[in-house]
């Protein structure tokens, strides 16, 4: 009778391992793709090494004036000196420190937010949030100086309109995505027609509008700071895109859901805000990382109607008499941060994806 | 349902309530000026570090905060491009627009805006490059031109090169900004603008000896403060609040000798100044409304010399914005 | 209070109050508009279409001069944002062909590069690239005396490319035709071969048909006509090139801006298009013993379309709402000079925006009405 001997695997055979393999595999495996694999490296060496050059090698950092860029590489000297403009704008320097400690707040607050299970009051604390970081932001409560929105500026500016356009959107965008649910005729008709008519038209189109007519339509004397119509225009817009997010979340929602709801006796709000919503927005999540990064891109826009994000400083600080023709280098810093916080953004929301996948199983 | 009713009818009737009766009263309550300036331009409006706002357009406004609220730094500047700032003064969104904007018949009269003077008396010339030895506007067919769009310059270059046969190819921007940095890049030949804006965007170039403005001048740019029609009140303030800068210039009542002038006796200047006669009770000012003015603001020579005149990197020459009396266009009808 | 009880009733109020609510809004606005509008004097109305725009615009699919008016800047700024779309469209979808195929490429080096291409531009405001291109890029380039010289035909320069431009002839006309007739033809080889296959189950490249008589038929009727081609070359007299075709470098940037920005979207859309497709699907195909490109051409492609096209055409879409960014650089576009230049000459900003908003508006429809159509088209038959 034999016996059972466990044997030993064996290894693969050799040619199939290590990097010599590998690199026969994945980059020369036929013809065809060496010929792709050498072109690839063509285009590396050519795109890599002279921007290496220019941005790092070649070079300036130290320094606080034009003349200490000598060495005919980029002259990161500018960036070094405006970096206060294109952070806050024109926030007047000795009250800075308020932008600081908002910002400090704010990761006090994620770092809390990871120990705080309670929903409750986390959103409380969101909200406190919200005032503190308000009135640090704006000031004229407790002494301190009120500085008004024309002074805002730089990322800061950047930042305020796509973090309210993303919170003030997100409770009409999902108004208007449960009205396009609804069966109520009229209440549907007219959601559709907002989400259809902003979604139809270009953000630029709908910032002009509350720029240039939105102080029509109120009576003379009652007006609006710009940077406010500004927020008006966007959040109005994003609200549509929130809404057609979520309005694909609620299709994804089985109709059994709707009939448990209602054979427990729940009211209709109880039932979408209770059994629908929490479900539709785990569908909707990375959609909605995904509105929020073309928001955060959209918010460039704003200097088309004159107010001073971080991509109008570039103009502005190179139009400085002293750092005349730096854009290159403003453009190239700009672009950076611009794609660092999408990029992120954009990582987070492929995780989030994955992760509601494998829940989905 | 009736919560949001009731709701409604309150935000509407709140609403409804904060419209209000005149720009003099609006002003007073708010505490400030809003002025609509340009914002980029050096000489006329330009913002320095820290956000402060400079220029000859930006003293328009302060003489205004001086004579309505006593307080030339009572300004809320809004910094416009040449497209939105008509729609921003009808909105209601500034109260007064200094921002280089010419006075023409259409403007004055079809938009709903009043001018309430000239500031500075302009005219629109071409910058170019000295190397391409051009030495008058006439040699200029075939040219690229850069234009700030938005604005009559656009028009008049339009007219200035059918008059004379020529063609030309505009590139057109929104911003002065944009403007000034596509010239520098060689996107055009020439940069067409009103003769003082010419001046003051060179001080942004590079290499500033290279460039040379034209001599020709091909149109007539009266700039001056706009005010929206149909509140007659606060035109008659920003039209003396100019006047009195001029009219100080006239009688030599300067920032430094203002003190000493409230003793004159001479009675043109005891009138300027208030302590005779009801000029700021007419317009419904305090009676030291122009002394305020040209105590913390400046006569008109002082804010010329100040912002765009020979001592200026601007360089510019009184010209057509001399006194009268000096062979200029500068008149204040009389205070009296 | 048993009535409000009830669904129904309770729905209809609701539906009457929310009306009432926006009916009254609509009128508060509307009426403080006309009180704005009448108070300051502002004019309204459609008149100023016909007024005179007094200036004049440098790219004009149509001739346009001073003496024109209004309308005619709109028809000539709706022509332009026609143009930059349909060239932005194409070359989108060719690049982002491209790199969407490379994306899943055997090959490491290329898969990377193209996931690369994908993560830093997707990423990065496609405002900031244009003014990037703009405003970097342009300023390298040389002066016009200065320009990059191709044989003395092609220019290159800090305004632009200029090409050599044919004249209208008969020899142009019937090449430009030819072509036309060729795609024609092609599409009924295509059905003839489609049904041959059907019912035969002989195949036949159409790929390789159409591409010999694409170079076949234009030659052909090329010597026919009299091989007569004649090209207006431009040349440099006083500041800039006369003659030829110039491509202006905001054309030029507003192009690469929206190609390469959209093209990330639409390379992931085909990616998530051809992985959809199931892997038996494959496998199955590979059973029946069809070839590599039976496979792709009868068994995936037709499913990875189904999936792929529907985001990609929200991309079309996107770009063509993109384009009116032109008004950052000065393109002469509708934002640009209908929603700009004329809206600052005749200062009637609620009419222009209207205006605008509209031409948005109707593209829209129409896109998604053919998107509805290919979705209804497309949808998988149930058996």
């Amino acid at each position: 009778m034999a016996i059972f001997e466990q044997k030993k695997t064996r290894t693969a055979p050799s040619n199939t391992q290590g990097i010599i393999p590998w690199i026969r595999e994945n980059l020369f495996s036929s013809p065809l793709n060496s010929i792709m694999t050498f072109l690839g490296i063509v285009f590396l060496y050519w795109i890599i090494p002279p921007f290496v050059q220019w941005a790092y090698i070649d070079a300036n950092f130290s320094g606080t004036t034009r003349e200490a860029c000598t060495s005919g590489g980029a002259c990161w000297v500018f960036v070094k000196m405006k970096m206060d403009m294109f952070m806050y704008g024109f926030y007047p320097q000795n009250e800075i420190w308020r932008l600081k400690t908002a910002l400090g707040l704010f990761i006090v607050l994620l770092v809390a937010f990871k120990f705080i299970r309670n929903y409750k009051i986390s959103f409380l604390l969101l909200n406190i949030y919200f005032l503190v970081a308000f009135i640090l932001v704006n000031g004229g409560f407790f002494g301190l100086e009120h500085i008004p929105t024309d002074k805002w500026g730089g990322l800061m500016l950047t930042v305020v309109v796509a973090a309210v356009g993303i919170i003030c959107s997100f409770p009409i965008g999902i108004i208007v995505a449960f009205g396009r649910a609804s069966d109520l005729p009229i209440i549907r008709s007219i959601c559709i027609t907002y989400v259809e008519f902003i979604r139809g038209v270009p953000l630029i189109t709908i910032l002009f509008m509350s720029s240039i007519i939105l102080p029509l339509f109120f009576p003379e004397g009652m007006t609006f700071d710009k940077l406010l119509r500004a927020l008006i225009g966007i959040t109005l817009f994003q609200a549509a895109y929130v809404a057609e997010i979520i309005r694909g979340g609620l299709q994804s929602i089985s109709k059994g859901q709707y009939e448990a709801a209602d054979a427990v006796g729940l009211s209709y709000w109880q039932k979408m805000l209770l059994v629908i919503l929490p479900q539709a927005l785990k569908v909707a999540i990375p959609n909605l990382v995904g509105a929020f990064i073309s928001l955060f891109q959209d918010t460039t826009l704003v200097l088309i109607i004159g107010l001073f994000d971080l991509l109008a400083m570039v103009r502005i600080t190179a139009a400085d008499s002293t750092w005349l023709g730096m854009e290159t280098e403003g453009y190239v810093f700009v672009t950076f941060i611009f794609w660092a916080f999408c990029f992120t953004m954009s990582r987070y929301s492929q995780k989030l994806e994955r992760q509601f996948d494998t829940n989905l199983r | 349902m009736t919560k949001f009713a009731k709701l409604s009818l309150t935000a509407f009737v709140l609403i409804g309530m904060s419209a209000t009766a005149g720009t003099l009263e609006d002003t007073k309550k708010q505490g400030f000026v809003k002025c609509g300036v340009d914002g980029g331009l050096p000489g006329f409006s330009e913002v320095v570090s820290g956000g402060v706002y400079k220029g000859i357009d930006v003293d328009g406004c302060k003489a205004i905060a001086a004579s309505v609220l006593g307080d030339a730094s009572k300004v809320k500047y809004v910094a416009l491009n040449a497209k939105e700032r008509l729609a921003a003064l009808q909105s209601g969104e500034i109260d007064i627009l200094v921002r280089n904007t010419t006075w023409t018949q259409t403007r004055d009269t079809s938009l709903g805006l009043n001018f309430a003077g000239v500031n500075y008396y302009d005219g629109q010339g071409f910058m170019i490059r000295k190397n391409l030895g051009v030495k008058s506007a006439l040699e200029l067919n075939g040219a690229s031109v850069c234009i700030q769009t938005g604005t009559t310059t656009e028009l008049n270059v339009a007219d200035y090169f059918r008059a004379n046969n020529m063609t030309y190819k505009t590139v057109a921007y929104d911003t002065n900004d944009q403007v000034i940095q596509s010239y520098e890049n060689g996107r055009c030949d020439i940069l067409t603008s009103d003769a003082s804006q010419l001046y003051g965007l060179r001080t942004k170039l590079k290499d500033k000896a290279n460039h040379i403005v034209l001599p020709e001048i091909i149109s007539k740019e009266p700039l001056g403060p706009v005010v929206r029609q149909g509140d007659d009140a606060w035109f008659n303030i920003v039209k003396w609040s100019f006047y009195a800068m001029v009219a100080a210039e006239e009688a030599g009542i300067t920032s430094k000798n203002a003190d000493e002038m409230l003793k004159s006796n001479n009675p043109e200047i005891k009138r300027i100044l208030g302590t005779e006669g009801k000029m700021g009770a007419n317009l419904g000012l305090n009676a030291d409304f122009a002394y305020q003015i040209i105590k913390q603001v400046g006569n008109y020579g002082e804010v010329f010399e100040r912002n765009v005149g020979t001592s200026t990197p601007l360089n510019i020459e009184r010209g057509l914005n001399a006194l009268w009396s000096k062979g200029g266009l500068q008149y204040s009808p009389p205070f009296r | 209070m048993h009535i409000l009880r009830n669904q129904k009733i309770r729905g209809i109020i609701f539906q009457l109050l929310t009306i009432l609510g926006l009916l009254a809004f609509l009128w508060y606005i509307g009426s403080n508009t006309v009180a704005n509008i009448e108070q300051r004097g502002i004019q309204t109305g459609f008149d100023f279409l016909n007024g005179t725009a007094g200036f004049s615009i440098d790219e004009t699919p149509i001739s346009f001069s001073e003496t024109n008016t209004h309308a005619r800047v709109f028809l000539v700024g709706l022509l332009n944002t026609l143009i930059i779309s349909v060239i932005g469209i194409v070359f989108a979808t060719i690049l982002g062909l491209i790199i969407g195929i490379l994306r899943l490429s055997k090959n490491w080096l290329v898969r990377k590069l193209a996931a690369a291409y994908i993560d830093i531009f997707r990423n990065i405001p496609v405002l900031l690239q244009i003014f990037f291109w703009y405003n970097v890029v342009l300023k390298s380039l040389p002066g016009p005396r200065e320009s990059i010289n191709l044989f003395d035909t092609i220019f290159i320069n800090n305004r632009g490319f200029i090409i050599p431009q044919p004249h209208v002839n008969t020899t142009f006309i019937m090449v430009t035709c030819s072509f036309f007739v060729v795609f024609i033809i092609v599409f009924f080889i295509n059905k003839w071969a489609n049904k041959r296959q059907e019912e035969t189950g002989q195949d036949f490249s159409v790929l390789i048909a159409g591409l010999i008589l694409l170079f076949v038929v234009p030659s052909l009727t090329y010597f026919i006509s009299g091989a007569n081609f004649d090209f207006d070359y431009p040349a440099l007299k006083g500041f800039n090139f006369q003659g030829g075709k110039s491509i202006s470098p905001e054309f030029l940037a507003l192009t690469f801006a929206l190609v390469i920005y959209t093209a990330t979207f639409i390379a992931e859309a085909v990616r998530s298009g051809i992985e959809a497709v199931n892997k038996g699907q494959k496998e199955a195909a590979s059973a029946l013993s069809l070839s590599e490109y039976q496979s792709l051409k009868l068994v995936i492609l037709p499913q990875a379309i189904r999936i792929a096209i529907p985001p990609t055409i929200n991309q079309y879409l996107n770009l063509i709402k993109n384009s009116s960014l032109a008004t950052a650089i000065g393109y002469p576009e509708l934002v640009t000079v209908f929603a700009g230049t004329s809206l600052n000459q005749v200062g009637q900003a609620i009419e222009i925006i209207a205006i605008t908003m509209l031409v948005y508006l109707t593209i829209s429809l129409v896109v998604s009405a053919i998107l509805n159509w290919f979705n209804h088209k497309m949808r998988i038959k149930d058996r």
